[in-house]
């Protein structure tokens, strides 16, 4: 049974009032910069980016990070998690991260997220902004912008389907 | 995708898409490499031993800074120093190097075969770092690596090898690759060096340096091993240079985006003029920094394969 939970539509709007509450939060976009976790939270990123350019006029810097190699499970699985390329093209040092991921769950990716952009530098702040937020934490992660809650039961899976992969926008539950 | 083995043996052993992951898995290690923490911790917890029963400072530095990166814990053991001398087998030193917990052994050994024999007797991954005269594996990744960062890609680019064909590994694990990936190779030097039974591998094969070179993307130049000089291969590294030594004037047959490669350590004025090597058409550095990247990338996944 899977069932969608949200449409483009949706989408779009949840992405619009995430960049006004950045926005709102941070006073402005001056000493931002957007990172998104691959892959996901890449295409995330991107859109509220190009939402903050229509809202403030500016264009602002999107990076990618691979968390593969900061993984907690990468003893206990039997096969190496793909490595993909980070690229955060702005100084980190002393800048606001906004770490963007598609779905929230155990919130372990969000820890080697962290650690990740630690090694990158010194950052002011980490905020984190998930456009799905389904619960089951196992660390003690809580984001700072939400998308949607949605309340999942641990068999179930929330798949976000976005455009940039090529399929339609939507996020559904099965 | 995950590699099928838990062990690189050789480039004779990968198919395409394994090499492909190789390569893909580097460009992520490369930029991990450009940071002012050049350090991950996927591998914290396990050791590498760098076993070389051959002398070699590049391999081995690069394998130990690429273990290094990737948090392992490295033991160098140099078999000058070590209990070989006094007669044990390579197997008992595996065997013992295993026992105090390696989970990676890097080998270098005068004799082809080596690595395949170890893989197939002890459970730890065992990485090629040169056989003999038969591979060195992660070389012509590096090399691969190397060109697609430059060009692109690698298929139907043409590619010249020049040197001694006959007694390198590093060029035989090359052939195999390139050709694995699509590339048109051309194999150039004195006939005593590249004889003609190589052509049976799908190569054209050259004496002459300068037909050899005319229209090619990419020069990847030898080592000319000194040691095989007197020997009847070639009468002279002088004359040596005179017909196969890359000089500017040769260069300039090549496409004129043509880079130049070398596995180092180079002879300048035997095989490559100076000028040539200093050139900015020269990706040689280059190869030094993507060898420390491509082998990340070949140490972090051999070991996610089960022993």
């Amino acid at each position: 049974m899977s069932k969608e939970l949200l449409d483009k539509t949706d989408i779009d709007r949840i992405i619009t009032r995430m960049a006004h509450e950045i926005i709102e939060r941070n006073k402005g976009i001056s000493s931002l910069c957007l990172v998104g976790i691959q892959r996901g939270g890449v295409h995330i990123a991107r859109r509220i980016s190009a939402k903050l350019k229509e809202i403030e006029g500016r264009e602002i810097a999107v990076g990618t990070l691979d968390i593969a190699l900061y993984r907690d499970d990468i003893n206990v699985r039997k096969e190496q998690p793909v490595v993909r390329r980070t690229q955060v093209p702005c100084e980190i040092n002393g800048i606001i991260v906004v770490l963007v991921d598609d779905v929230l769950f155990t919130g372990r990716s969000i820890r080697a997220a962290m650690d990740a952009i630690m090694d990158l530098g010194r950052p002011s702040a980490i905020q984190l902004a998930v456009l799905v937020d389904r619960g089951h934490r196992e660390l003690p992660i809580k984001a700072d912008f939400v998308g949607k809650n949605i309340p999942t039961s641990m068999d179930e899976t929330v798949t976000v389907q976005l455009t940039e992969d090529g399929t339609k926008d939507s996020v559904v539950l099965e | 995708m995950s590699l099928r083995s838990k062990d690189l043996t050789g480039i004779k052993d990968l198919s395409a898409e394994e090499i492909g992951l190789i390569l893909e898995t580097a460009a992520g290690f490369k930029d991990v490499l450009g940071r002012d923490i050049k350090k991950v911790p996927a591998l914290r917890g396990r050791t590498t031993v760098n076993l070389f029963y051959e002398p070699s400072t590049r391999t081995r530095t690069s394998f130990e800074v690429a273990a290094k990166r990737l948090s392992t814990d490295v033991i160098n053991i140099a078999i000058s120093t070590s209990s070989v001398v006094k007669g044990e087998t390579l197997l008992d030193t595996a065997k013992t190097v295993l026992a105090l917990g390696a989970d990676i052994i890097v080998i270098r050994h005068n004799c082809s075969g080596t690595p395949h024999f170890l893989a197939k007797n002890i459970n730890a991954s065992v990485v090629n770092a040169g056989d003999g005269t038969n591979e060195h594996p992660t070389q012509a990744l590096l090399d691969l690596f190397t060109i697609n960062e430059r060009k692109g890609r690698i298929k139907d680019l043409e590619i010249a090898i020049v040197g001694d064909i006959l007694h390198s590994r590093v060029a035989k694990s090359d052939i195999y690759a390139l050709l694995k990936l699509g590339a048109k190779i051309r194999l150039i030097g004195p006939p005593a060096l590249v004889p003609d039974c190589l052509k049976d591998l799908g190569v054209r094969i050259y004496t002459d340096m300068n037909a050899g070179l005319d229209g090619a993307d990419v020069i990847m130049m030898l080592r000319i091993q000194l040691e095989r000089q007197g020997k009847g291969f070639f009468p002279s590294t002088h004359e040596y240079f005179r017909n196969w030594g890359l000089t500017a004037a040769r260069v300039a047959r090549a496409k004129e985006d043509a880079i130049i490669m070398h596995p180092g350590p180079m002879n300048r004025g035997i095989e490559i003029a100076s000028e040539v090597a200093d050139s900015s058409r020269s990706v040689i550095l280059d190869q030094v920094t993507n060898g420390i990247a491509v082998r990340m990338a070949v140490l972090y996944l051999v070991s996610g394969v089960q022993g």
